[in-house]
């Protein structure tokens, strides 16, 4: 597609202002990360020290994932726990005890913060330690906050994979360069980009997190940061602190972003034009192919998208450019301005952008709007449905492989399915509120 | 703190959600970090309903709390009010806004909001869903239909022609099969004569709460919710209420039978139409648990969990409506643990409470039921082990939701409790079938299912021991597994990890065993042999061990 597009003349939404807002905010919180974190690292628990609400949004979250033996827990503070903090600490090690005695292949266990656990000031980081020391060389013990105080869904594996980095080991100063891809990416993806960074010979590639906890990749200054994901600004803080140059590019979604993902990377490596078009070339040629089948559908198509996972920017520039959709609104629950800055280049002038919610306002705007595609929350989208709006649920895109170019027509399918349902179901289009 | 992976109930905050979104013009202000909105998928998801639940979250964060999380929390008050001008407004706190110790009360009451403000003190750390929607009932019955100076009289007969009314009290959101128990309810109260004042909260009402005392009596659909409500309006308002919950035929009747003497009517025309094999009173359930195809019933073994009033009522069913034995029976609502414990005595069965799922499996495994009825978790347990499961009470998943009519309660109610435990089972004609025709070609325990014709003969997997996971068979799978599990769990109890070893003759011999059966079959006969030391399982061992587990 990227060979068909003019290169704008204009700088996209670079400088465009964004909407700040705060109230009611209708998002998950970072503790909803596990629900794909645990399936990645596949030695690791993830042992949330929280509230009953805490289970209960896990159990809502991971639906019947709960029952294949999955590596999460909660360990529920309960009313003798709040009257000392001595005591807490003394529970908890009772409660990791008891859990690794039922768990003995686990080799990473994350104490997981929650908001009753911060505002209680349980100290988990020293917990963490003092538990290290006790079970090393079996399980190391690490802590992250994963709490809706302080993180807003997939920020959850940001502060988790932040924790991790500390843990990776020094990469020699005289070492080759080496690509470390950070965010977690379903290992169907993994190893597409594996088999394509291969084919142009750019290597040694490491992927972080690791499918394994013992298999941490090394990092020192000459390694060369691509981040997979958009929402690790504390994760790519702490690896550039290590010494990391981070590879500035658009995320790999659609056929252009991937493209040009790879791009930053060949360029970084030094990988020759011919050769990196000749690597890629099969794979983007499908690509394109397998997008153009849901162009008819969704071009012209006007698309809405509420905060959830910060991958609204990147999702929407692949809809306008690739697939012809308009933007009306595009909001983000935290917007990074430099790790965005390749994507907000790329998004057509003029396109409302919001920060944070208010999530009674943005349905006033969703609905003064009236678009034909309404990208929201399990919460929101059928009152939405109901009140006639064709609405695709976020949080699919989280847990579906969407990333590189073999997945580009199924990330297309995923909003054109919805839009020809209710076409299959004869449902008329929403009537749009007179201007 | 307790080690928890699955949680039978939420927080009580959900309760009050529940209590919030049943009704129609009551809006909740949740003091609530950011992410606790989690819980209205529960009801736009899985009850798949097409409004929010009527829900606003202050949404503090950390930032926030070294600020002024107070003038957050009244900004949202005053908000919501202008937004939604309910009739009534709950203020409460979520479990972390409980640990920061605003008190959202009584900066409701400073925001002096012209209309009737309930707050809700719901312990976070103490207790749980049920319990805060029964909670969250009673303070907004109290509120808005508060206690008379006197406690009335209501020894005056009624005025002629008027009928008798009730209350209907306890249906909230997210009820399991609530929306229809409520139709067959007031259909069966209908036909008896008796009129529905007001049904709440489901469907009530500001206005309507305030008129609650009019009725003559009240009945408690759900005790865990309805039950401190009601028993306040008895206290109060001198209400009686209704005691029997009407899940299962006799249930019915005797719950009939209560509701004609508390409202001074004849239940015997009702009782007697009703009475009928496939009569016009819709009643089927007791025909065909007596037709001879559910012979095979008699004396299967059930195992009960789920909530207390569902688990004591489907018991009953299960024993004296079908003919089960009741091996099993558990709930994990503690408040309501000595009901289960009275109902327990009444099957010679030890009483499990316990909100631990894992302890709940142990049990089952232990009971060897050969059907299970509970909630959710119940069904993948059971699916674990390889038994037959029917989910009889919440917590449950979106399919519990059916679009259909399938009320638990009344006549209809027992219709479908007849249908949706016998499913399960196999049914005695074919139980029958199989068990004649165990030899033939098509039936052996590799054959695949005759109507897939010739391209479904199984793959030949070569495997150097019978490995569950990769079986062509899935009954033998699970059978391999449930065996695998029993085992363990009895090594684990016994402390010995010693299994019996199967002679060759013993093994052929339990292969003529229908496959279906061979499972437990083995199962016994191991567990037979290793409570007697028996190091070798020869053909006689198999025939002693049937013989001892034969009823």
């Amino acid at each position: 597609m990227s060979a068909v597009i003019p290169i704008q003349s204009d700088t996209g939404c670079t400088d465009a202002p964004v909407l700040r807002e705060r109230g009611q905010r209708e998002v998950f919180c970072g503790l909803t990360g596990i629900v794909w974190l645990h399936r990645k690292i596949q030695d690791a628990f993830f042992l949330v020290v929280g509230s009953r609400t805490c289970a209960h949004l896990l159990q809502s979250a991971a639906g019947v994932m709960i029952f294949a033996e999955p590596r999460f827990a909660t360990a529920i503070i309960d009313e003798r726990d709040l009257a000392g903090l001595a005591d807490a600490q003394d529970e908890l090690d009772r409660v990791v005890q008891q859990l690794l005695a039922r768990r003995p292949e686990i080799k990473l266990l994350f104490l997981v913060g929650s908001c009753p656990s911060e505002v209680i000031k349980l100290d988990l980081s020293r917990a963490a330690q003092r538990l290290s020391t006790r079970h090393l060389p079996n399980v190391r013990v690490l802590s992250y906050s994963g709490s809706g105080i302080e993180t807003t869904f997939t920020q959850g594996e940001d502060a988790c994979l932040a924790a991790l980095v500390p843990e990776m080991p020094v990469a020699p100063a005289a070492a080759p360069p080496t690509l470390l891809v950070a965010g977690v990416l379903a290992d169907v993806v993994e190893d597409q980009f594996q088999r394509l960074f291969a084919a142009m010979g750019l290597g040694p590639v490491q992927f972080f997190p690791p499918r394994r906890a013992g298999a941490l990749p090394a990092i020192g200054p000459n390694t060369k940061l691509l981040l997979a994901q958009p929402f690790l600004a504390d994760t790519a803080r702490a690896l550039e602190a290590r010494g990391a140059q981070r590879l500035v590019a658009p995320f790999p979604l659609g056929a252009e972003g991937t493209e040009a993902w790879l791009q930053a990377a060949a360029t970084a490596f030094g990988i020759a034009p011919a050769v990196f078009q000749q690597a890629i070339g099969p794979a983007k040629a499908r690509a394109l192919q397998a997008t153009a089948a849901h162009r008819p559908r969704l071009a012209g198509q006007r698309i809405f998208f509420f905060p959830d996972s910060q991958l609204e920017l990147p999702l929407a520039r692949f809809l306008s450019r690739e697939m012809g959709m308009q933007l009306t609104e595009v909001g983000t629950p935290y917007l990074h301005r430099s790790h965005m800055a390749a994507e907000l280049a790329l998004l057509p002038a003029g396109t409302t952008l919001s920060e944070g919610q208010h999530v009674d306002s943005q349905l006033d705007r969703c609905r003064a709007l009236a678009p034909d595609l309404v990208v929201c929350g399990l919460g929101l989208a059928n009152p939405l449905e109901a009140e006639g709006m064709t609405t695709k649920w976020a949080i699919e895109l989280v847990f579906s492989p969407i990333q590189g170019f073999d997945q580009a027509g199924d990330l297309a399918e995923l909003f054109a399915r919805p839009l020809l349902r209710r076409h299959k179901l004869g449902i008329p289009p929403a009537v749009r509120a007179a201007a | 703190m307790q080690l928890t992976l699955w949680t039978y109930e939420g927080p009580p905050h959900v309760g009050a959600m529940r209590i919030a979104t049943a009704m129609q013009d009551v809006h909740y202000v949740l003091h609530a970090p950011q992410g606790d909105t989690y819980a209205d998928l529960l009801f736009t998801m899985i009850q798949r309903s097409d409004k929010r639940p009527p829900v606003t979250y202050t949404t503090f964060q950390a930032r926030d709390l070294g600020g002024d999380t107070a003038e957050l929390f009244k900004t949202a008050a005053k908000d919501a009010y202008e937004r939604f001008r309910p009739a009534a407004m709950l203020v409460g706190s979520s479990c972390t806004a409980e640990l920061i110790q605003d008190d959202p009360g009584g900066l409701a009451q400073a925001l002096a909001l012209p209309l009737p403000v309930v707050p809700l003190e719901l312990p976070s750390y103490q207790r749980k869903e049920n319990w805060g929607a029964a909670e969250t009932f009673y303070q907004l019955v109290r509120h808005l239909c508060p206690a008379p100076a006197q406690r009335p009289d209501r020894s005056a007969p009624r005025p002629t022609g008027q009928r008798p009314r009730c209350n209907l009290l306890g249906a909230t959101a997210l009820g399991f099969r609530h929306r229809d128990d409520v139709t067959e309810v007031t259909r069966l109260l209908a036909r008896l004569g008796v009129d529905v004042h007001v049904c709440a909260p489901q469907g009530a009402t500001v206005a309507d709460l305030r008129r609650l005392a009019e009725a003559d009596f009240n009945v408690v659909l759900y005790p865990e919710i309805a039950g401190i409500a009601a028993a306040w309006l008895k206290r109060t308002h001198a209400l009686p209420h209704t005691t029997v919950v009407p899940i299962g035929m006799g249930a019915t009747r005797d719950f009939i039978a209560e509701v004609a003497q508390l409202a001074g009517i004849d239940a015997a025309p009702l009782l007697a139409e009703i009475g009928a094999d496939m009569g016009a009173g819709g009643t089927r359930a007791p025909w065909y648990a007596r037709s001879v195809d559910s012979t095979y019933l008699t004396g299967k073994r059930v195992f009960v969990f789920g909530d207390a009033s569902h688990a004591v009522a489907a018991a009953r069913v299960a024993a004296t409506e079908l003919g089960f034995t009741v091996v099993g029976l558990g709930t994990y609502s503690r408040e309501f643990a000595r009901e289960i414990r009275e109902a327990a005595k009444l099957y010679g069965v030890e009483p499990l409470i316990s909100d631990d799922y894992l302890q709940v499996e142990a049990a089952i495994a232990e009971a060897l039921p050969e059907l299970v009825l509970g909630t959710q978790m119940e069904r993948h347990i059971a699916k674990r082990l390889g038994v037959p499961c029917a989910v009889i009470s919440a917590p449950v998943h979106v399919q519990d939701f059916p679009a259909r009519y399938s009320p638990q309660m009344g006549i209809e109610g027992a219709n479908v409790l007849f249908d949706t435990w016998v499913h399960p089972l196999m049914m005695g004609l074919e139980e029958h079938l199989l068990g004649m025709f165990k030899g033939d070609i098509e039936f052996h325990e590799d054959a695949a299912p005759s109507h897939l014709g010739r391209a479904g003969t199984p793959m030949q997997v070569q495997m150097p021991s019978p490995s569950p996971a990769v079986s062509t068979n899935p009954v033998q799978a699970a059978a391999a597994v449930e065996a695998a599990a029993v085992l363990a769990t009895a090594a684990q109890r016994d402390g010995t990890p010693t299994a019996s070893t199967w002679a060759q003759d013993a093994e052929l011999e339990l292969k003529k065993i229908p496959f279906f059966v061979r499972g437990k079959a083995r199962r016994n006969t191991e567990r037979y042999a290793q409570e007697r030391g028996l190091a070798t399982i020869t053909v006689e061992t198999l025939y002693d061990a049937k013989a001892h587990f034969s009823r």
